[in-house]
């Protein structure tokens, strides 16, 4: 008898619940007795599907013109042409958006998280450069990025900024790479698209702070050639890496360095090796006392590093929205003055259970803690590396570009005196 | 003696070079293969679902774009066409008149027609449209939710990372396939009489 009476109630309260489904009008439609034609809901489509494949296609004909123009052609004027066309296509036409140095991103999520849906087109778009970059040097730097070319057409007066500034400030990279990662890899945010100074120039709509960013940067860049490039550029990280083991790379002269000088400070990057013709400037015993510290120095530096960057996990941490929503709920109402989080407003009216949100914010409190162990063992790899490169001296007879920093822009091949035809 | 001893150590440095070079060809196949199987052809385009979207107003101020590419839309076949609108008209407005201190939208982007006593069409003008949810609000508070928020994807210019999808309290933002680039609610049926 309790189990049918259950089963009534059950009934008529899913009754209701199916009428409530159907009576989401509180007022019903009229019934229009002049003849009026109910108009049609607008639903423009996007033409997003087509251009993203035709982005590809024209990243990868970009890819291989620049490359062509570089390593064959040696045109400083071509490259110029490219990397003007590119700013126009990539930057003022498509907005820049996506781009190679954003899909690091992309790429970082799509690696941790399962649920995330990677387009092909990215995929597309942050392996092709790499790829040429491995095989013909940083030439995407030097005619296919659209921020390379802004910056390279204010470049009007670059200054030298010489070794020991040009090591420090090219360490920032490597911080911010490891930060975008972080953030991409947790789910938190995109670092890189948010801080992208010339998204906003190419959508003629910045904020008013990106704004005096990147008039900042334009502005240095007047002397300090390229400064996005050289000291922020997380995807310049991956190319400079890339572009170290190249198979063939840019080189200045197209045959015989002839040690003219010519060369020495044509390039606006710093980006030019001078040569080291002492093959032992050193004693055997200083060399060794070298090799001892530098092995003593990596492990320290990561270690060192891993600890910091565990220590700030919170810190990091407190920029992704479940942590600062975690945060907002713990704290009991009306303790502070202020008014109520809009999140905490929406959470309240989604109805999911609080716990849930605690869970999953201890969750990514733990993706942090770990993350921050690796982040900060990076950097300090990435640190002991950039001493143990500054404390060796390499055994070098030429000037020639240095493959990792090298943009392949050409400046330097139009100084060289030697004759192009030497080279058949 | 020493030119062989020059060339074999050209040869083990292109060796080693050529080593690394495939390693790292194979290191950035890895990578997309790695992802390969989450990849999809098909594009996907931001868009926001109105069931989760709690009018906030952020929709307005954290578009990349001024104004925002989030405009209100009207599912005409969900509207009331109601004489008093909560959508149109400012919670406390005496006389039912288009006037400016009666509407709720600060830009004049909602218009009004008359179409046969005492109903109303309700049209919004999306060029005025900055996407703040007022109506929206007003809307879903007091008539049937036919005024919705939505990205207009002629507008968007569909950033990798939304700019209002990162700050939207209510996570009511996703990526949806373009071939259904819409997430409006819709009546399902006619309500049963």
């Amino acid at each position: 008898m309790k189990k049918i009476l259950v089963l009534f109630i059950l009934t008529i309260i899913l009754t209701i619940q199916f009428l409530d489904a159907y009576s989401v009008q509180r007022f019903p439609k009229p019934e229009f007795e002049s003849g009026y034609v109910q108009p049609e809901t607008m639903q423009p489509s996007a033409h997003a599907g087509l251009l993203a494949v035709v982005d590809v296609i024209v990243l990868a004909i970009a890819l291989a013109l620049v490359t062509w123009l570089v390593l064959k052609k040696r045109s400083r004027i071509g490259v110029f042409g490219m990397s003007v066309l590119s700013l126009g296509y990539f930057g003022f036409y498509r907005h820049g958006c996506v781009c190679s140095i954003g899909a690091i991103q992309n790429m970082a999520l799509a690696v941790f998280d399962n649920a995330y849906v990677i387009p092909l087109t990215v995929i597309a778009f942050f392996i092709l450069p790499l790829v040429f970059t491995l095989f013909f040097g940083r030439t995407f730097c030097a005619g296919v990025c659209p921020f390379g070319a802004i910056q390279d057409l204010v470049s009007f007066k670059p200054q030298k900024l010489g070794v020991r500034l040009n090591t420090v400030l090219g360490l920032i990279p490597y911080i911010y790479l490891g930060l975008a990662v972080l953030y991409a890899a947790t789910g938190t945010d995109f670092i890189i698209c948010r801080y992208d100074p010339f998204v906003g120039i190419f959508r003629f709509d910045a904020t008013f702070g990106m704004f005096i960013f990147t008039g900042t940067l334009l502005l240095s860049g007047i002397f300090i050639a390229r400064p996005y490039c050289r000291f922020l550029c997380p995807y310049g990280v991956l190319l400079n890496w890339v572009s170290r083991y190249s198979w063939k790379h840019l080189t200045i002269t197209p045959s015989t360095c002839i040690q003219c000088r010519l060369c020495e400070d044509s390039c606006p990057y710093d980006a030019i090796d001078m040569p080291v013709t002492d093959k032992n400037p050193e004693s055997r015993s200083g060399r060794i006392r070298k090799m001892i510290l530098i092995c003593a120095l990596i492990p320290m530096l990561m270690l060192l590093g891993g600890y910091t960057g565990s220590r700030m996990h919170e810190t990091l941490a407190g920029v992704n929205g479940k942590v600062r929503l975690a945060k907002a709920l713990l704290e009991p109402p009306s303790s502070t003055g202020k008014p109520e989080l809009m999140e905490v407003t929406a959470f309240k009216s989604s109805g999911k259970p609080v716990a849930m949100v605690y869970s999953e914010a201890s969750g990514i409190l733990r993706q942090f803690y770990l993350g921050g162990w690796i982040l900060g063992c990076f950097l300090g790899l990435v640190f002991g590396i950039t001493i143990a490169y500054r404390m060796v001296t390499t055994y070098r007879t030429d000037y020639t570009p240095n493959k990792g920093t090298c943009f392949s822009c050409t400046r330097c091949v139009d100084f060289c005196p030697v004759d192009h035809h030497d080279n058949v | 003696m020493e030119v062989p001893e020059n060339n074999s150590r050209i040869n083990r440095r292109k060796f080693l070079s050529t080593g690394v070079r495939a390693s790292v060809l194979l290191g950035i196949g890895g990578a997309a293969a790695l992802v390969a199987d989450k990849a999809t052809t098909g594009e996907t385009v931001w868009q926001l679902d109105p069931a989760k979207c709690i009018q906030c107003g952020r929709c307005a101020t954290n578009c990349v774009l001024t104004p925002s590419a989030v405009k209100c839309v009207h599912v005409y076949a969900m509207c009331g066409y109601c004489d008093l609108c909560g959508g149109y008209f400012k919670p406390e407005t005496k006389t039912l008149t288009t006037g400016a201190e009666n509407q709720l939208c600060p830009t004049n982007a909602v218009k009004r027609k008359f179409i046969e006593d005492p109903f109303f069409e309700y049209s919004i003008d999306e060029p005025l449209c900055i996407g703040c949810g007022k109506c929206v609000k007003g809307c879903g508070a007091f008539g049937n939710g036919s005024l919705q928020l939505q990205v207009r994807h002629n507008i968007c210019v569909n950033c990798n990372q939304c700019a209002i999808a990162r700050n939207c309290p209510s996570e009511a933002f996703s990526r949806v396939p373009l071939s259904q680039p819409y997430l409006l609610k819709q009546v399902t049926q006619e309500k049963p009489v």
